[in-house]
């Protein structure tokens, strides 16, 4: 009964989620587009909750249907909310793309069974982490004990990453608006 | 959308529990889910609402422009800085253990800086990035 409710509770967001992607792909009106993605999202993370990932639902939660909706709808303010002209001929990319996903899906066939507790990963570090994790750390929750203990350093690797993407923002968007006060000084002392 | 008065009564009710959630979040990520970054990007997203709701200025008013782009250097100098007391109580770097006589109580505590430093940079970044996306719109109705 719980596994086919289990069942019963992936299968309605993934199939709403390719509803949602087809809508995405032949929608005109992109700020109705934008919304989809937000809604494409919140599906995303009741998915990988029911998988029991709720750190990683949270994310996507907060990340995927809030902050990014929310930066995608900036720039859609500063760039209008329709779509440009179709495109003519997009078999070239249709082929690329198709090719990737044929790719991928030759992949997944090598991957290991859902949840397999015998799978290569399960194997290496985990049982050490799960068993030793209460005795070393004493963090219930072993992902914090992992991402903040055991994987410091890789912790530190993402933070300065996120740093370095908030620099990046700062970098290009600050050059943009001293090349506009440039431009307009200019403007103005050719204007007389 | 600033003009909507259900949707101005909803988010301003709606604002002190998404921030305190982003605490608890913060706070209690070492017994249930969540964690730095979690609680960085709620805090951010309830700062943000207020922003969308009453102006960006208001927003500002709260965490100012310069303070948001300290945030985002200080979490990871506090982050890096949790690696290097390690270092000078005898540890390797990011060791917790010596952070404390009792091992186990120096992993608690390096956990809880460090995920402190992660939620700062978070917040900082994410709250940086809305504010120069939000700005450059209006420098554009300025013009």
């Amino acid at each position: 009964m719980s596994f086919w409710f289990d069942q019963l509770l992936l299968l309605v967001p993934m199939l709403m989620m390719l509803v949602i992607v087809v809508l995405i792909i032949t929608g005109h009106n992109l700020f109705g587009v934008v919304i989809l993605t937000s809604a494409y999202s919140f599906l995303m993370a009741t998915v990988l909750f029911v998988l029991d990932a709720v750190d990683v639902a949270m994310t996507e939660a907060a990340v995927g249907a809030g902050i990014s909706t929310v930066l995608l709808l900036g720039a859609l303010r500063l760039c209008g909310w329709h779509d440009s002209k179709p495109m003519r001929r997009p078999w070239g990319k249709l082929i690329v793309s198709g090719a990737l996903s044929a790719l991928l899906m030759v992949g997944m066939v090598g991957l290991p069974e859902f949840s397999d507790p015998a799978a290569a990963i399960h194997q290496h570090v985990v049982p050490r982490y799960l068993i030793d994790s209460t005795k070393e750390i004493d963090v219930p929750n072993v992902v914090t004990a992992v991402l903040a203990s055991y994987r410091g350093y890789d912790t530190l690797g993402e933070t300065t990453v996120v740093f370095t993407a908030g620099a990046g923002v700062i970098a290009l968007l600050r050059r943009r608006r001293l090349q506009r006060a440039k431009h307009e000084s200019a403007g103005a002392s050719n204007a007389p | 959308m600033r003009h909507d008065p259900i949707l101005q009564v909803v988010a301003r009710l709606l604002i002190p529990f998404i921030l305190l959630f982003a605490l608890y979040v913060q706070f209690h990520g070492d017994f249930g889910p969540g964690g730095g970054f979690q609680a960085g990007v709620i805090f951010a997203a309830g700062i943000i609402l207020h922003g969308l709701i009453s102006g960006l200025d208001a927003a500002k008013k709260i965490l100012p422009e310069r303070l948001v782009e300290a945030m985002m250097a200080i979490g990871v100098l506090i982050y890096a800085g949790v690696g290097f007391a390690g270092i000078f109580l005898g540890g390797a770097y990011l060791d917790y253990s010596v952070l404390s006589h009792d091992p186990i109580h120096g992993q608690h505590r390096g956990i809880f800086w460090v995920e402190i430093g992660v939620a700062v940079t978070v917040c900082g970044v994410m709250l940086k990035i809305f504010y120069m996306f939000a700005g450059r719109g209006d420098v554009d109705q300025d013009n």
